[in-house]
């Protein structure tokens, strides 16, 4: 087991690995979502408090998942990368951004499509949309911290120290959103909270939330992929291996 | 000659940059003026009515001051980094942490304090009531103080960067958001009559965090910025 | 100690500034009473060399001892034992000579308004004492960097051009306090274009190539 931890450490050995393990992710990935995004939109019931238009929810709620995973295991990476000095996990720390970016976006943009229907408005300040749109801040502040270095070693350590003390942070938004919701309306549920539904109306959530998960799984193998041959632009095995 | 100890060293770091304020006292006075010219923005923008600025006095008076304190923090290790006076401070043996503390504890002494004192005063111009000023003092003092260690931090990462006051305020604002949920929230309660016990106290918890944890994020980030 | 009696070793250290392999397997020792002097042509990596021994850049592979400890773990040990002059000169234009010292060697020393007089005098600067760094000219910027070496009560000195805007008082100055500093039973360590010391029996060089 150790071996194999330790060539992922080395850039031509994870580049070949990842580039094995990225079809064990993506085909799977693929299936699920097809299946989920079937079963949501047609052989899950109507729901009869929300008609319809709920099934958003089966994109929005796995994309907001996603968004808070990949920020913690992009801080993970980087305190990784920081602490023990190993540069893949820097590596994959940037690579993880911009996934864990879209899927808040994606999360927001559901949000919203979700809200227009239930409340008549774009946009409504409830916990888990503002919450979004933070976790969005600390994302585009990590990618632009990145990007404001010339030196990429310089980059990696700044952003990961950013990193880990926005994720330490993460927990005191939630909580500080969740409490300035509450207080016009003391004993309600966060408006997006799932409806209590039946497990037939279930299974496609955790089907969309799993074949996401995977996704992650594909789309890091992929960009860590081009991270490293960035990275390692000038070095010999990539010359030998072409 | 006996090695200084550390106290010792982080009060000649605090005093230092009393003295090398006092020589420039009118970049002192900037961010308060500029406090002062963004409250006044509030009623241009909306109304005269006191009793309809009431209602928002709390939040105003607290957005005015988180954006004050951040402007002045953006030059927090500017001068030091590029005279070399960072790097001595990193080889000096002494705990780098404690040395930036004190360094960010002069400049809050020098630009948060006032602000803070300043801020029952512009809070009455938007109708705050009297009964509320202890609670907005309170409440701007640890959040002042916590922005000085968040802005600290990001100040420490952004030193190099070209206009990196616009980068610093993406980093920093949306860390501090808790900050003023709670604080502005306290400020409101207050007026309302309302105890605001409960988020003055989570305020001071999360001020006791970032002190403790703070010196550590912003010791790495200088170490990283003294890297040139 | 290492076994040859060398209080500094350096072994294959590599660094790299952003995509350039700047120093490569880079080895050596230094030992009590000795000076170092670095050579090699402008942009060849002398200031990177110095900055990673004092630890501000971080080497990417290598060790390296300071009294037979390795560096990595113990960092401020090492660092109390180290004073470094680079470029520069870390003083603040609108601090006085004096307090410049006070507030900066004074964070490594406990110093007395005496100690402070001494080693402006040390370095010829003392009737400058208190002109604020501003109204100094630039050689005697460097002497009052050079003031700090007297009062930083290091073993190992490590200097980067320590001669640069000085007159030929003032190379001879330097030169004067390695010689001290260095027969006392410390140690030095210098990139130097000009000549400095070379004829002394002190010396040994390191030539980095490109």
């Amino acid at each position: 087991m150790w071996t194999w931890f330790h060539k992922l450490g080395s850039p031509p050995h994870a580049y070949r690995i990842l580039g094995k393990m990225a079809p064990w992710f993506g085909w799977p990935a693929l299936v699920l979502i097809l299946v989920a995004t079937w079963w949501g939109l047609w052989k899950a019931p109507t729901d009869y408090q929300q008609g319809d238009a709920y099934r958003i929810l089966y994109i929005h709620a796995p994309s907001a998942w996603m968004s808070m995973f990949a920020y913690v295991m992009m801080a993970v990476a980087a305190a990784i990368g920081l602490i023990w000095r190993i540069k893949i996990a820097h590596a994959a720390s940037a690579a993880g951004a911009p996934i864990g970016a879209s899927f808040t976006f994606l999360a927001l943009a559901t949000g919203s499509i979700w809200g227009k229907p239930m409340w008549g408005t774009w946009w409504v300040w409830d916990a888990r949309l503002t919450s979004e749109l933070l976790l969005l801040f600390l994302y585009l502040g990590y990618m632009a911290l990145r990007a404001s270095f010339d030196d990429p070693q310089r980059a990696d350590r700044a952003s990961a120290v950013l990193a880990i003390v926005g994720v330490i942070n993460v927990p005191i938004i939630h909580y500080s959103v969740q409490w300035w919701t509450t207080l016009h309306q003391p004993a309600s549920v966060t408006k997006m909270d799932r409806p209590s539904i039946a497990l037939v109306m279930l299974i496609p959530l955790f089907l969309m939330m799993a074949g996401f998960q995977l996704y992650y799984g594909w789309a890091m193998c992929r960009r860590l992929r081009g991270e490293i041959l960035r990275r390692e632009r000038n070095a010999g095995w990539l010359k030998e291996a072409n | 000659m006996t090695r200084t100890p550390i106290l010792e060293a982080a009060r000649l770091v605090f005093r230092r940059d009393l003295t090398l304020a006092w020589r420039r006292w009118d970049e002192v006075t900037q961010p308060l003026i500029f406090y002062v010219v963004v409250t006044t923005m509030f009623p241009l923008a909306t109304t005269p009515e006191l009793s309809q600025l009431r209602l928002i006095s709390g939040g105003v008076v607290w957005v005015a001051a988180l954006l004050s304190s951040l402007l002045a923090l953006e030059a927090l290790f500017r001068a030091d980094v590029e005279d070399g006076t960072t790097e001595q401070w990193v080889l000096s043996g002494q705990p780098l942490g404690y040395l930036l503390l004190a360094k960010v504890a002069a400049h809050w002494m020098l630009t948060g304090l006032p602000l803070v004192l300043m801020s029952p005063i512009v809070g009455t111009a938007l109708g705050l009531p009297f009964e509320a000023w202890g609670t907005l003092v309170v409440s701007l003092l640890a959040g002042t103080g916590t922005l000085s260690v968040l802005g600290g931090i990001g100040a420490a990462l952004t030193v190099g960067v070209r206009r990196g006051s616009v980068l610093l305020s993406l980093l920093v604002l949306p860390l501090a958001m808790p900050l003023l949920i709670f604080g502005a929230r306290a400020v409101t309660m207050a007026i309302d009559g309302d105890s605001p016990a409960g988020p003055l106290q989570l305020l001071a918890a999360i001020f006791f965090l970032a002190l403790s944890l703070g010196p550590l994020a912003m010791s790495a980030a200088i170490r990283i910025s003294v890297e040139n | 100690m290492a076994s040859d009696g060398a209080l500094f070793e350096a072994r294959a250290i590599n660094a790299w500034r952003g995509d350039r392999h700047i120093l490569r397997d880079v080895s050596f020792t230094v030992h009590p009473g000795e000076f170092l002097k670095i050579t090699g042509p402008n942009g060849v990596g002398k200031t990177t060399l110095l900055r990673v021994i004092c630890g501000l850049l971080p080497a990417e592979t290598g060790d390296m001892f300071w009294k037979g400890r390795n560096i990595r773990g113990t960092a401020d040990e090492f660092h109390i034992d180290l004073a470094y002059l680079g470029h520069l000169n870390s003083l603040k234009a609108d601090l006085t000579a004096r307090e410049n010292l006070k507030f900066l060697s004074g964070l490594r020393q406990s110093l007395t308004a005496a100690d402070v007089d001494a080693a402006l005098d040390r370095v010829g600067i003392l009737s400058r004492g208190d002109l604020p760094a501003r109204s100094l000219s630039a050689g005697q910027k460097r002497r009052l960097a050079l003031a700090r070496l007297v009062l930083a009560d290091a073993d190992l000195w490590i200097l980067d051009e320590p001669v640069t805007n000085l007159d030929t008082a003032g190379i001879a100055l330097v030169e004067e306090l390695i010689h001290e500093h260095v027969s006392a039973g410390g140690l030095a360590i210098a990139a130097a274009h000009q000549r400095l010391l070379d004829d002394a029996a002190i010396l040994r060089r390191l030539e980095l190539e490109p």
